[in-house]
């Protein structure tokens, strides 16, 4: 029950600080037109922009190969990770989550090994050495903790999967039951209880920032379109739209 | 060079690569303090205030509710290190603040030690500091070293831009009284007499008399500059270093010919005579309003139908996306014609239309490349298509030079090395800064002169301008190695002997 507890308890705080962030991105003014140039003319080609930014990662292939292909690694594998997770919250289970189940333990080792690499080189290279702060080492250390506690599950530690389901489902329907008494799934879902908790306060906020960030939001049309600061006590009234 | 050298020059490399990190390498390099005057004249206190801390943090709550990209800067970065070597000031002094994300830093680590949970609880786990004087100077002397050119937000997964956050770090520093003087003494010059040099009216229109007389001379034609010119089609707003310093003003008679060949009718202001805005620099959105009304006073008074801006980086930048927002709407301008415009996107239009005549051979004694002004590459357009401010300034040098050479690839578009006097740095105390970060930019100029055998450097920026006829001898290159485009065009065009 105490897991179970737990979980909503790390849900809620997640759920309710992300919006309570992502609403102030939204509410925060861009006074000024900001784009980095070359930047997209229309709206399709921000969201284009956007879309090579957060899929491809397309900055960081231009800025650095190696951190590219760790984080490119890492995040593409979190993704089906997470995604394929959907397995224990489903009943049935879904269609098209049953397809990339098979690959979820591939997409772990990829977190290894992003992760690693991440690692290393925040360790070995001085300039990135120089910039970290502990919990920079930490949060990696979590991702990887997580991903290798789920994959000795995969392979060694094998926990009660029915109980695990059987929990799970009752955290959706609101049935609690007790978590299966294994060690490992105990280690696992507190430290998925720990990242949701920190989500919301920490450097994690790159993923909703990147897409409130005006430098790749906005378009190029300021000697089109007028651009209202809504702060300035410039503003005409017939220049509001 | 006459002056005495206190530093050393660093070498060029074989390759633009990380110097290593070097703690403290440049902690010594900050600019002079404003004084009372400097700081009153804008509306900023004079000297360090009473309780500095408390209005400092303050200032930055106010800033991250006033500046969408502030706040989602203070909390996206991850510190994946993409930035940490592509900094010109980093890369030419090795100090480890110099990285940008590292700079960033410095405002950011305080920003999560008062505005975030983690930072509150657990400063040392997340590397959240106290505000203390220490700090504060560490703000003064690294948020001086930035500028603002934007090329680490290139290559940032999340588009963190270090010139936004330099920027609200010097206007928190203005607010509790310890400003730059260079920059805060120049824009009260414009508030006081319209232009940063301080050059009044009179002095003005003596000096475009003289050039005038000095056209005549060398091409036979009366080539007119004319001053407060009422009911002439175009104001031209140019940086006010065009008007007499080298290579500057070679740039202003470039412009003068175009217009005087292509027939069209154009005036200067005495009162808006400066296209710089360094209201930018400080992050100042009143000072940066206030100088940039003049602009629309000026050609509000003078009744012309279009506005266009000379070779000046972050003016064509504030003009490009700003004017409109700072000023209100220039309705009042031709709707046929972009507004503003830059004078590289007339001189294009005449050159496609057929009229200019320009005989490119004029400039067979010359083998040039060109620098990408970073606040025109990373910050503004030009023409109707994304990238032009790259494309058409190539494709003008390229009409009247027949010898030219890019730099790499690396070094150029959007990826342009800043001169290294940008932002509000083109100051003398700050000379060994200007000199080690132009050094990104002189190992690409070295590297298309050993193959192509360069004799000068085109830019379109006053800074640029000034910043390289300074730091150009340190690397055993001429200070007169540095040209106007606009020179290049008024020195190819052909003169009929209809036309005189």
């Amino acid at each position: 029950m105490f897991a179970g507890w737990l979980l909503y308890l790390a849900f809620a705080i997640f759920i309710l600080g992300l919006l309570a962030r992502i609403l102030r991105y939204a509410r925060t003014p861009a006074p000024l037109k900001i784009p980095l140039m070359p930047a997209p003319r229309t709206t399709g080609g921000v969201v284009l922009r956007l879309l090579q930014e957060v899929l491809l990662f397309r900055s960081l292939f231009r800025a650095s190969r190696w951190t590219w292909v760790f984080g490119w690694l890492f995040h593409a594998g979190l993704l089906i990770v997470a995604l394929s997770h959907l397995q224990y919250f489903t009943d049935p289970i879904w269609g098209w989550v049953a397809m990339i189940v098979p690959f979820s333990h591939m997409a772990a080792y990829a977190m290894v090994v992003g992760l690693t690499g991440l690692l290393c080189r925040r360790i070995m290279v001085v300039r990135i050495r120089y910039i970290s702060a502990p919990s920079d080492y930490l949060m990696l250390v979590l991702f990887l903790v997580l991903a290798g506690s789920g994959l000795l599950m995969h392979h060694v530690f094998y926990p009660d999967i029915l109980g695990l389901r059987h929990f799970t489902l009752g955290l959706v329907s609101g049935n609690l039951s007790a978590l299966p008494a294994q060690w490992l799934l105990w280690v696992h879902i507190g430290l998925f209880a720990l990242l949701l908790l920190i989500f919301p306060f920490s450097k994690l906020l790159h993923a909703p920032g990147v897409f409130f960030n005006p430098v790749f939001t906005q378009r190029d049309n300021a000697r089109g379109k007028h651009h209202v600061n809504p702060w300035s006590e410039n503003t005409e009234p017939d220049d509001k739209r | 060079m006459t002056e005495k050298i206190d530093f050393d020059v660093p070498e060029i490399p074989a390759r633009i690569e990380d110097p290593g990190v070097q703690p403290h390498a440049s902690s010594h390099l900050k600019p002079y303090r404003a004084q009372h005057q400097h700081q009153e004249a804008l509306g900023f206190p004079g000297e360090l205030v009473d309780g500095w801390q408390e209005k400092a943090i303050d200032k930055l709550g106010e800033l991250t509710g006033k500046y969408r990209s502030l706040q989602v800067f203070m909390d996206s970065c991850m510190k994946c290190g993409a930035c940490t070597d592509k900094c010109h000031y980093y890369l030419g002094t090795g100090d480890p603040n110099n990285m940008p994300v590292a700079r960033q830093d410095l405002l950011r680590n305080v920003y999560r030690r008062y505005y975030t949970l983690p930072g509150k609880l657990f400063p040392k786990l997340v590397g959240a500091v106290d505000l203390t004087e220490d700090v504060l100077d560490q703000w003064y002397t690294y948020f001086h070293q930035c500028s603002q050119c934007r090329r680490c937000s290139v290559f940032c997964p999340v588009g963190i831009d270090t010139s936004e956050v330099s920027m609200a770090a010097r206007e928190i520093l203005d607010t509790v009284g310890t400003g730059q003087k260079y920059v805060n003494e120049v824009i009260g010059k414009v508030h006081r007499l319209g232009n940063n040099l301080g050059l009044p009216e009179p002095a003005l229109a003596d000096t475009l008399e003289g050039l005038e007389e000095d056209i005549e001379e060398e091409i036979g034609v009366p080539v007119r500059l004319p001053l407060d010119q009422a009911g002439a089609d175009i104001l031209l707003v140019t940086p006010s270093a065009d008007f007499f310093a080298e290579p500057h003003v070679d740039g202003l008679i470039g412009y003068a010919k175009v217009f005087h060949q292509a027939g069209l009718s154009w005036t200067l202001s005495s009162h808006a005579s400066e296209a710089a805005n360094f209201g930018l620099f400080i992050g100042s959105y009143d000072n940066m309003q206030q100088v940039a009304k003049r602009i629309r006073q000026a050609a509000l008074d003078l009744g012309v139908k279009r506005i266009v801006f000379g070779e000046c980086g972050h003016a064509w930048r504030v003009a490009y996306n700003f004017l409109s927002t700072l000023t209100g709407p220039l309705e009042f301008l031709d709707t046929a014609f972009p507004s503003p415009q830059h004078v590289v996107e007339v001189t294009h239009n005449l050159l496609q239309s057929g009229r200019l005549q320009v005989d490119p051979s004029a400039n067979d004694d010359k083998r040039v490349t060109y620098h990408d002004s970073c606040n025109v590459a990373r910050g503004s357009g030009m023409g109707d298509i994304p990238g032009g401010q790259m494309l058409l300034p190539r494709q003008v040098i390229n009409a009247v030079c027949n010898n030219f050479f890019e730099m790499p690839a690396n070094t150029t578009g959007d990826a342009t090395f800043c001169c290294g006097g940008g932002g509000g740095l083109l100051t003398d105390e700050l000379i060994e800064l200007r000199v080690k970060g132009a050094l990104p930019r002189m190992q690409a100029l070295q590297t298309v002169d050993k193959a192509h055998d360069i004799t000068h450097m085109v830019a379109i920026c006053a800074i640029c301008k000034s910043q390289f006829a300074k730091v150009l001898p340190y690397y055993g290159f001429q200070m007169d190695q540095i040209l106007s485009l606009h020179q290049l065009v008024g020195d190819a065009l052909v003169w009929k002997v209809n036309e005189v």
